[in-house]
């Protein structure tokens, strides 16, 4: 099908490789001891800073495993007993919040990629008169403050009945999501030789026969990097959470920060819960970590 | 050690071999092509009302005299801007102004310096470099309000940073988020005049600052670290052959072939800055005498019996936001045009 010798696939790669023998970048899984004393110093310079980064993660683990005795009296102290109760506390206050997030971010993260990569595939195989300028209009949409939209999106929501529901969450998160998943996929495709496409349109196929059968089969990695970003774009929201929902559609950040009482705070409660609320995205980053990245990446215009 | 032959600014212009004719027109027709862009429309749609239209609204309730969210009154203030100049004298708009540049200045120095170092380290180290890049950008997974109650903590002013501090022997520990001593007050305001806050730096938001930058440190370092990899080793050991040290290849090398990093990470770390608000409320909220206050929080505590202030703050705090990021989205379209 896909006819590669129109187009080089890799034109940067195929150029770069004429001019001279390419000398492969080292790997970094690679493993080696230091060779010289400024090595040394910069392994540590890491390890330190990386305890550095790891200290608030610690404080959290550790109060949350003081459990109902209290949090231990020293901050950087670890438990004398520690225990799981103030996870159980954590756990029935939560529960209803964390199924509620997992009810606005799966479907919100799966029908903003879709259309994302929709619009990344027109954008970059069928640019038309003005393209350009549309998706810079569009890409706005990735850097305004909510706060500047958020009157008419409660008067919205209400007007449809959707206000303070997850439907209404959804809706929101879905469009406010397609500058970025745009942004992500067209990039994306861009680097999908024209070739495919064009070989697809000769043997006969329309626009969205290419994007059904020879388009989406190729987007795995980009829904993976889309997906991933977006999951946690969604999951971390608590601005949209806080203003848009009622108590029985409160997303996870909205109730965590709601254990913090106003006069005092159980904080073994509140860290088993941080923990709770941070578990499925620390787990995807952890398992995707290389795809989280890429989302970063591309998320940064060039 | 500038003893050497060639200096290295003087190496030939780094340029990447540009794509041959990256965006080629497929469509055969125009037929296609308008076809293409029809499904493009509802999602341009979307983003039109629910971005342009919507700001659009909020600014015009902004110049009018909608005040309770349940009694909607589209009758313009007068004079015309009445609201803005009500919000601008108040003590707390003021500390709200004050906060948010502190606040942006100071995070954003610390995070692209922190992300800078970070990444030049791990970049550089033998071992152990995807684990340290792991643990740098951990924190951009989790969300404001779970590493806000953690600093909360740590911060609080009877436990955690401040216990260290008392037992090295510092009687007197700052209350941290609920410190209300502003440090290199410019001004001494005596109440009647014009500006009511002390301009300086708050005590209160250093903490706020430290938690930020902590949690953004990797992106800027991932951000980094691409630029880095996009360096082709070849210049390095050019200059390298040519006798320039270690420094000089940062300076003259490494540096000005990062500039497309530090562009793209101050202007996304700083639409982050500008709207804060997550991490406030989880670790402070307004604090007293809004010494922690952010337009954020202030446009939140507005919604529900000022419509018109909370909208004047939003449209304040977006006009901030496009100053840089306008800039920015036309600079990338300009280079979109000309590839």
């Amino acid at each position: 099908m896909a006819t590669q010798t129109l187009h080089t696939p890799h034109p940067t790669a195929a150029v770069r490789s004429n001019r001279r023998p390419v000398r492969r970048a080292p790997r970094s899984r690679k493993w080696s001891l230091p060779k010289s004393p400024g090595g040394w110093v910069i392994l540590a310079l890491c390890i330190i800073g990386t305890f550095g980064m790891l200290v608030p993660v610690y404080v959290i683990v550790t109060t949350a495993l003081s459990g109902s005795h209290g949090a231990p009296n020293f901050f950087l102290a670890f438990p004398d007993a520690p225990s799981l109760d103030a996870f159980k506390g954590a756990w029935t206050k939560l529960h209803g919040s964390l199924i509620n997030s997992l009810q606005i971010t799966v479907p919100a993260a799966i029908i903003s990629c879709l259309l994302g990569s929709l619009n990344g595939y027109v954008l970059s195989k069928f640019p038309f008169k003005g393209s350009t300028t549309l998706f810079t209009v569009l890409l706005v949409g990735m850097f305004i403050p909510f706060q500047a939209v958020i009157i008419p999106v409660f008067q919205f929501l209400n007007m449809l009945h959707l206000q303070g529901t997850i439907v209404g969450l959804i809706i929101v998160h879905i469009i406010y999501g397609i500058p970025i998943t745009t942004l992500i996929f067209r990039n994306y495709y861009e680097a999908i030789p024209n070739a495919i496409v064009e070989a697809a349109a000769i043997d006969g196929a329309g626009i969205w026969t290419t994007f059904t059968k020879v388009m989406l089969p190729l987007s795995v990695p980009g829904f993976v990097v889309a997906g991933i970003f977006q999951c946690t774009n969604i999951w971390n929201d608590f601005l949209f959470g806080f203003i848009l929902a009622s108590p029985a559609a409160w997303p996870a950040t909205v109730t965590l920060n709601n254990l913090i009482g106003t006069t005092t705070v159980d904080y073994p409660e509140l860290m088993a819960g941080a923990i709770l609320v941070a578990l499925p995205t620390v787990l995807l980053y952890l398992v995707l970590g290389r795809f989280f990245v890429q989302g970063l990446t591309a998320g940064a215009v060039k | 050690m500038t003893t050497s032959a060639a200096p290295p600014q003087a190496l030939p212009p780094v340029r990447p071999p540009r794509p041959a004719k990256a965006r080629k027109k497929i469509a055969h027709n125009v037929r296609t092509s308008r076809r293409a862009a029809w499904i493009f429309a509802p999602s341009l749609l979307a983003s039109f009302i629910f971005v342009y239209v919507f700001i659009g609204i909020t600014a015009y309730i902004s110049l009018s005299n909608w005040k309770i969210g349940t009694s909607p009154d589209l009758s313009l203030r007068t004079p015309l801007g009445g609201t803005y100049s009500e919000i601008v004298k108040e003590q707390r708009f003021q500390a709200d102004i004050r906060n948010v540049v502190v606040f942006t200045v100071l995070f954003l120095l610390l995070a692209i310096l922190g992300g800078l170092v970070a990444a030049l380290f791990i970049h550089h180290v033998s071992m152990g470099k995807s684990f340290f890049r792991t643990v740098f950008l951990l924190p951009y997974a989790l969300s404001f309000i779970v590493t806000g109650v953690a600093w909360r903590w740590i911060f609080s002013p009877s436990t955690g940073v401040n216990e260290i501090l008392r037992a090295i022997g510092i009687q007197n520990p700052p209350g941290w988020t609920t410190d209300t001593t502003i440090l290199g007050a410019l001004n001494n305001p005596n109440g009647t005049d014009f500006l009511k806050i002390q301009f300086g730096i708050p005590v209160a938001l250093l903490p706020i600052i430290f938690a930020a930058a902590w949690q953004l440190v990797g992106f800027a370092m991932a951000m980094y670290l691409a630029g880095l990899a996009s360096i082709p080793e070849e210049h390095l050991e050019a200059a390298s052959v040519d006798g320039a040290s270690t420094w000089q290849r940062l300076r003259y090398i490494v540096l000005p072939q990062l500039w497309p990093s530090t562009i793209t990470c101050f202007v996304l770390l700083l639409h982050v800055a500008l709207k804060i608000f997550d991490l406030v409320v989880a670790m402070s909220g307004s604090g007293p005498g809004f010494v922690t206050d952010v337009p954020g929080i202030y446009i939140y505590n507005y919604l529900a019996s000022r419509y018109d202030k909370a909208s004047a703050m939003s449209i304040i705090l977006l006009l901030l936001t496009l100053a840089v990021v306008v800039p920015y989205l036309v600079r990338g379209y300009r280079r979109e045009r000309k590839a």
